[in-house]
């Protein structure tokens, strides 16, 4: 015990003291900061570039429709035949021409060198739309005013079973904190995966694998090189959090909050018009079984990781270099991929479904997707229950096939190893 | 006389290949004992298993007549062929960690690590980090490392090799020396002549068998086969070689000594004697050397191995 403390204790620091690992470490908040920030500056300078779009409108009907916005220019063409119009606005270089040829029924195309963006397309429509529509209105002699009285718009009010309000985000929100905390624990799966891969390989090529070998038994070895590269991740994780919070905070206010909003915030901002709804996704927030994800995460996010880290050090005993792991990541890249997807389409659809259930008991993907059922349905005790201990005891199975791959992959050197010979090995 | 490892009937197989067929060896306590063999022969799986790296199939090792645990690898060093430290690690940092591993404690090894560095001249290393030293100088660590603990048992795979031959000079006599004060050791080599100067007992492993053992005068002893080397000074060369008895199945080979001596060796057969022979060949010319050709290491590592096919 005494030897697997020691062993655990060189990995970490020799992982905490590598300057690679020191600068990531304090780089990598400050490169994401700044790439929010560059994409939110760039964002910016787009929606300022002014479009300028002709119009030509042989009905008379619809350019009234269209009136500069900050973004917009219209230049209005008139008396021109569509073919000069396209050759005029091809050479003053405009972002596009609308023709709009006919009414009723209308016929408009949209010509332009870029395809115009959905929104864009949408919003020409929609103003079509609604003039057209109005027009048809009239001509039956429909008062619009008759139209606009009796218009009735029902904002539906969402409560679940136990009485409890909820917001529309609603699922934003779960998927938010589900798919957040499967895909931080797929990362760190491969990122320290790697790590330990590549600290298992290290150890081979330079042959020091025999001394500590003849002082302590493999296993204790693959045991330490795993908790002590996870403690080291879990560190480096720990400051990020840390630092990029502080960051954020620190540029916020130097900034002012505006800075900080990516366009996809300012949507959804736009959409909380007053307190009651920011309370609603409050309560939201407050409803989500907040403490039993975090127990659970933590639960899934050891044994998810063991499990995986288990196989890398495998996959490192076996070979001699690193590129000849490619043709043994693919099996540990897939269930990942798999969980991920699985997580965001399966789940999301349906949390209590077949496939999401399946998936949630299968170890390799069950931490990834328990994980992202958990906000999204009463998730029974029994069945979180049954899926980590089908994990935990195929960690001990997959930990003791990997230590037999790895006592023998250890001390083999120059050999390409394949699937044939690692299942030769298993016997040894 | 008491060993200190005994190996009784090891055997050790990977899949279908035999690496050890029924091995047994006796390495008295205090003795230099030399694992020879070809490459491939078995040497380093036997070593493995003695480590406690890989476990027999059948057999089993005593260590001072214990049956080996894993409490006794602290009794045990080991260097390896295959040499090998923590590149990025500091030279002090590193021996600590691995003379800790072995079950000393921080102050032990400190202690122990400050004698060494100053015997060998290695002060001012402790901070350096591996790759920032020569191949000789980290030999020299991988040597403190196998040391340090001071086993009962060392065991060295190619010890010189890497070391120049004033490192290698020096290995050689903190090896003997710790000889002296108790140890034993088991010295797996290619290298016949540090063998005939170091070793006293000998193994030779060939194809997974022990194909000789013994006291390395023993199994000299065994391969005498009277031949003679011998030195004359003749009127003439060619006629004295002509003229030597075809009994004696002479064959000219050199000698140092004078230059244009008649040099060649003979193989006395069962029944002539030693004085006969002298008798005959002095008839020849005059006499300047006349000794046993006791084979070596290496000829009877060769010859053996050769026999076997």
């Amino acid at each position: 015990m005494d030897k697997l403390w020691l062993i655990i204790k060189r990995e970490y620091l020799n992982k905490v003291r590598n300057r690679t690992f020191i600068i990531m470490t304090f780089v990598s908040p400050l490169i994401f900061v700044g790439v929010a920030l560059l994409v939110g500056f760039l964002t910016s300078i787009n929606n300022d570039t002014v479009r300028e779009i002709a119009v030509l409108d042989e009905t008379g009907d619809y350019a009234p429709l269209f009136k500069d916005t900050k973004r917009t220019d219209y230049i209005f063409i008139e008396n021109e035949d569509i073919k000069t119009a396209i050759t005029a606005s091809e050479t003053a270089d405009y972002y596009g021409l609308l023709y709009i040829k006919d009414k009723r029924p209308v016929e408009a195309t949209f010509y332009s060198d870029d395809a115009p963006s959905m929104e864009y397309i949408n919003d020409i429509e929609e103003r079509i739309n609604k003039k057209a529509t109005e027009d048809n209105l009239i001509a039956r002699n429909i008062s619009l005013q008759v139209i606009q009285e009796t218009k009735v718009e029902t904002d539906l009010k969402l409560q679940n079973y136990t009485g409890v309000q909820t917001s529309k985000a609603n699922g934003w929100i779960k998927m938010a904190f589900g798919g957040g905390a499967g895909y931080l624990l797929m990362m760190f799966i491969i990122i320290y995966g790697n790590m330990v891969m590549r600290s298992v390989i290290e150890e081979k090529t330079n042959r020091i694998i025999e001394i500590i070998i003849s002082s302590v038994k493999p296993i204790y070895l693959m045991i330490g090189k795993i908790t002590g590269t996870s403690l080291a991740g879990i560190t480096q994780f720990l400051i990020w959090v840390v630092v990029g919070g502080i960051l954020f905070t620190v540029l916020s206010v130097i900034l002012g909050p505006e800075a900080m909003q990516s366009p996809g915030n300012e949507v959804a901002m736009g959409q909380l018009e007053n307190m009651d709804k920011m309370q609603l996704m409050i309560n939201d927030v407050m409803q989500l079984p907040l403490l039993k994800l975090v127990i659970c995460f933590f639960i899934y996010f050891i044994g998810g990781y063991f499990l995986y880290a288990a196989i890398y050090t495998a996959i490192g005993a076996a070979v001699d270099n690193e590129t000849d792991t490619q043709q043994f990541m693919l099996p540990v890249i897939l269930p990942l991929i798999l969980s991920i997807y699985v997580g965001f389409f399966s789940v999301m659809e349906s949390p209590h479904g077949t496939v999401a259930v399946i998936f949630s008991y299968i170890p390799l993907t069950s931490p990834i997707v328990m994980l992202m059922r958990i906000p999204f349905g009463d998730i029974a005790y029994w069945e979180i229950i049954v899926s980590m201990l089908l994990l935990y005891t195929s960690i001990f199975g997959v930990a003791w096939l990997a230590s037999k791959i790895y006592r023998v992959g250890i001390l083999m050197y120059g050999k390409k190893t394949n699937w044939k010979e690692l299942y030769k090995w298993l016997k040894y | 006389m008491k060993n200190t490892l005994e190996a009784r009937n090891i055997t050790k197989r990977y899949g279908d290949f035999t690496a050890l067929n029924h091995v047994n060896i006796a390495v008295p306590k205090g003795s230099v004992y030399g694992l020879l063999g070809p490459n491939g022969a078995g040497k380093t799986s036997l070593i493995r298993i003695i480590n406690q790296i890989t476990m027999p199939d059948g057999g089993e090792i005593l260590l001072n007549g214990e049956p080996l645990e894993p409490k006794h690898i602290a009794q045990i060093g080991y260097m390896p062929e295959e040499r090998g430290l923590y590149k990025s690690m500091k030279v002090g940092e590193q021996c600590i960690y691995l003379a800790m591993l072995k079950g000393l404690t921080k102050a032990e090894a400190k202690a122990k690590l400050e004698y060494w560095f100053d015997r060998l001249g290695m002060q001012g290393w402790w901070n350096k980090k591996l790759q920032e030293l020569s191949k000789g100088m980290a030999q020299k660590v991988q040597f403190i490392v196998t040391v340090m603990h001071e086993p009962d048992l060392l065991i060295f795979d190619e010890p010189f090799s890497g070391f120049d031959p004033v490192n290698a000079n020096l290995i050689k006599d903190e090896i003997l020396k710790l000889r002296d004060q108790g140890a034993t050791i088991i010295f797996s080599t290619h290298r016949m002549e540090s063998v005939e100067e170091m070793c006293d007992h000998i193994a030779l492993i060939n194809k997974s068998n022990v194909v000789l053992s013994g006291k390395l005068n023993d199994v000299k002893q065994q391969f005498r086969n009277r031949e003679y080397a011998v030195s004359l000074i003749t009127p003439n060369n060619d006629q004295a070689m002509a003229a030597i008895p075809s009994m004696y199945n002479a064959m000219q080979i050199d000698l140092a000594g004078l230059d244009n001596t008649l040099d060649f060796k003979i193989k006395l057969p069962e029944e002539v004697s030693i004085s006969q022979s002298l008798n005959d060949l002095t008839k020849l010319g005059e006499l300047t050397h006349y000794s046993e050709m006791i084979p070596s290491v290496n000829d009877i590592f060769i010859k053996t191995v050769k026999q076997d096919g």
